[in-house]
């Protein structure tokens, strides 16, 4: 059951998330959106909102950061493990709370206010559920942290996410020890990750970085050049 | 100098009588369907008010449109690119469903179902979100309907600017306009400027600003972005959605559906060559009351054999160059100079351009202006103030509007001479700036306004991009992938097929 869940479950869950989220990119774009639901109701949306989100950036690029990074780069730089957890739990524990309380409001608010109740999808609020609960757990761990600082747990589950990531068999007996919080935590993390396709997650992928580059404010649109740039094509597939 | 051509429009306030016939049928064609039903592309209030949404016009509260920063560049009121990504988690200047109406239902069924009681059987509300019971219906869609509420909260409109308004207030000083308003389609459009994801466009062909539903991810700014307020989200499909202009309708000649259906005929639409190489420099003129001025000196006079020869090698096709001089928008805003853009100062360059309307003199026995003949009365006698009518088309610069109004007063006293005492008086058309002939063509093109002369609409030439035999059969218009072809885009299931050209970016 261990290797099944933290052998092979993983792999599950990303083919999934990147299959699913390319077919679903492909095929109906226009499902592809973020689902606010500010126009319906302001309210508890914006100070929820802003905490949710920015606590949740917070805390996704620093599992990201903190789990992929080979640890032989953060000996090489001098880090110490113990700091390194130190850092994670400090850095995690404020973004988690403002994210928790952001994703409270916004629960709160999804649930209460008939507006966003009657206009919610199922998906809409289990996936909000789920992430509550997962940011509850995340936290939970720290208590099981602080109770062993010197970050070899840390490490272990270092080897074993960047182990699903290099194929290597093993990777699941490396957390075999780890408190049943840290299982509970790290499976319903990749059951989100199994989920993300199918629900409003998907807005992620479609950050808009690349409007600060964009050149210009405007956009126009000709077909008469996409003409000229097809017209090869086009007289190809005429003839 | 980069010259293309736009489909554009003007509304003749001065024959608007306030049917909303144009609201109704676009909704029924456009937006009768979940999530839009709060949404009208077109719709008309009774000004004084404030309108909808609530107060649109004034931008100090919803920060839309553009505005001229200390160091002289043009950036969205919203802010700068990185200040409306800042706001992306949540929109400070989004509007709330209930700043437009909560959209309601009625239960007809009650009055069928209702049993034998001694009270009238009703059929009472119910929103159109939650499916609840409304008690009570607080606002709609056109609340203030000919001067509906108190002055108290209609006063509130921020093209008082400047005026003393609190006479209007008096029944016997009150006054009133209808103001149709749809999609700007604007030279510089703020909405699409804003919009995160690139998924607002301006059509280089028309000028038919559109927001394509595959790119568009919900991101809300473009809603706040515009001044206009016209930018509406569909809380049922997380998109947003906006007047199309009816380009299906355009593109093969016809009016849209607002223009064709609109029984006052105050709606015209024609062809308007621009010089694309000089919108952001007029968009970006230090005081705003020279943006009108602007906007005209971009516009390019299609009987020029220079600008003839530019606009071919810039793509325009020889049927809109021919559209282009007998464009009635062209006549309206250039020749006459009757019609003016509506509130240039948000720098957009707006394209659904507006007549002022004329209203009764006030005190007429008074000023003992009832007997005068062939004299034209003092445009500030009339019941609308000018500096309202300023206020909502130029910026508040009076002298345009003054302009506009007396030579419209001039067209109905030099006909008058003309039909009633048979008398061509060529001096009424030069106390205005114009010669007899000029007023004879406004008079047709304006009063009597036949069909062909309010719509000169040149069909887009799709054949010159797209081999129709692949649309042969095809579902035509969809907005979700329920009608796909199968084929994809260059992408990793489809290969590199491709039959439908798509726009591309410009």
């Amino acid at each position: 059951m261990h290797e099944f869940l933290f052998g092979i479950y993983p792999y599950i869950c990303l083919s999934v998330l990147l299959v699913g989220s390319i077919v679903r990119y492909e095929r109906d774009p226009f499902t592809w959106k973020s689902s606010s639901s500010q126009l319906l109701r302001r309210k508890q949306l914006i100070a929820g909102s802003v905490m949710f989100h920015t606590g949740v950036l917070i805390v996704f690029f620093g599992h990201l950061v903190g789990l992929l990074t080979p640890i032989q780069l953060f000996d090489m730089l001098g880090i110490s493990h113990s700091f390194k957890q130190a850092l994670a739990i400090v850095v995690g524990g404020v973004a988690g709370l403002l994210a928790l309380a952001g994703g409270l409001m916004l629960l709160h608010r999804r649930l209460r206010d008939p507006r966003i109740r009657r206009t919610s999808s199922f998906a809409d609020i289990g996936i909000l559920v789920l992430l509550v609960v997962q940011l509850l757990l995340g936290l939970a761990t720290i208590a099981i942290s602080l109770q062993h600082l010197e970050g070899g747990q840390m490490v272990a589950f270092m080897a074993w996410s960047i182990g699903i990531f290099t194929f290597d068999i093993s990777a699941a007996s490396y957390i075999t020890d780890a408190h049943i919080i840290f299982k509970i935590h790290i499976f319903l993390g990749l059951t989100i990750f199994l989920l993300f396709p199918f629900t409003r997650l998907v807005h992620m992928l479609s950050a808009p970085i690349g409007y600060i580059f964009r050149p210009g404010y405007q956009v126009v649109r000709s077909r008469r050049k996409a003409a000229s740039t097809d017209s090869s094509s086009a007289h190809a597939q005429g003839g | 100098m980069k010259i293309r051509a736009q489909i554009g429009k003007v509304l003749n306030l001065d024959k608007c009588i306030g049917c909303h016939t144009c609201s109704v049928t676009c909704k029924n064609v456009w937006t009768s369907r979940d999530g839009v039903e709060y949404a009208w592309f077109n719709n008309v209030e009774t000004k004084p008010g404030i309108g909808y949404p609530k107060n649109w016009e004034d931008q100090s509260k919803w920060n839309g449109g553009w505005e001229r920063t200390k160091a002289g560049t043009l950036q969205p009121k919203q802010g700068a690119k990185w200040r409306i990504l800042a706001k992306i988690f949540g929109n400070p200047d989004l509007p709330e469903i209930d700043d437009y109406y909560e959209p309601f239902d009625f239960d007809y069924e009650d009055l069928k179902s209702a049993p034998e009681m001694e009270a009238f059987p009703t059929a009472r509300p119910r929103s159109r979100i939650t499916g609840e019971r409304m008690e009570k219906i607080e606002w709609g869609p056109n609340w203030e309907e000919i001067l509906g509420g108190e002055f108290e909260k209609r006063s509130q409109d921020s093209n008082f600017e400047g005026v003393q308004k609190a006479i209007y207030g008096e029944y016997e000083n009150t006054f009133m306009m209808y103001l149709p308003r749809l999609c700007e389609h604007c030279l510089n459009p703020s909405c699409s400027a804003s919009c995160p994801s690139g998924a607002i466009y301006k059509r280089e062909e028309d000028g038919i600003v559109l927001i394509d539903q595959d790119q568009c991810r919900g991101w809300r700014m473009c809603v706040s972005g515009c001044p206009y307020k016209k930018i509406y989200y569909n809380w049922s499909t997380g998109k947003s959605e906006k007047c199309t202009f009816c380009y299906p309708r355009i593109e093969s000649g016809s009016p849209t559906v607002c223009s064709e259906t609109c029984v006052g005929r105050i709606r015209y639409l024609g062809v308007i060559l621009y010089d694309a190489d000089r919108i952001h420099e007029a968009a970006n003129v230090p005081d705003p009351k020279d943006l009108y001025q602007a906007q005209l000196d971009i516009f390019l006079d299609a009987n020029d054999p220079d600008i003839r020869r530019q606009a071919r090698a810039d793509g325009v096709p020889e049927d809109w160059l021919e559209a282009a001089t007998r464009s009635p928008v062209w006549k309206m805003a250039m020749d006459w100079k009757v019609a003016f853009p509506l509130h240039p100062e948000y720098r957009t360059l707006p394209m659904v351009w507006y007549v002022p309307p004329l209203s009764p003199i006030q005190n007429a026995s008074e000023n003992s202006l009832i007997e005068m003949d062939r004299e034209l009365p003092d445009v500030r006698s009339l019941r609308i103030p000018v500096r309202y009518l300023a206020n909502l088309l130029t910026a508040g610069d009076e002298p345009p509007i003054v302009t506009a109004l007396e030579r419209m007063l001039a067209m109905r006293v030099y006909m008058r001479a003309k039909t009633v005492e048979g008398v061509v008086d060529e001096s009424i058309a030069q106390r205005v700036g114009l010669k007899s002939t000029d007023i004879d063509e406004m008079y047709r093109i304006m009063a009597l306004a036949e069909y062909e002369e309010r719509f000169v609409i040149p069909t887009t030439h799709r054949e010159n991009v797209e081999d129709a035999q692949f649309l042969r059969g095809g579902c035509g218009f969809t907005d979700s992938n329920a009608c796909s072809t199968g084929i994809s885009q260059g992408s990793l299931f489809g290969g590199g097929v491709r039959t439908l050209s798509l726009p591309t970016d410009a």
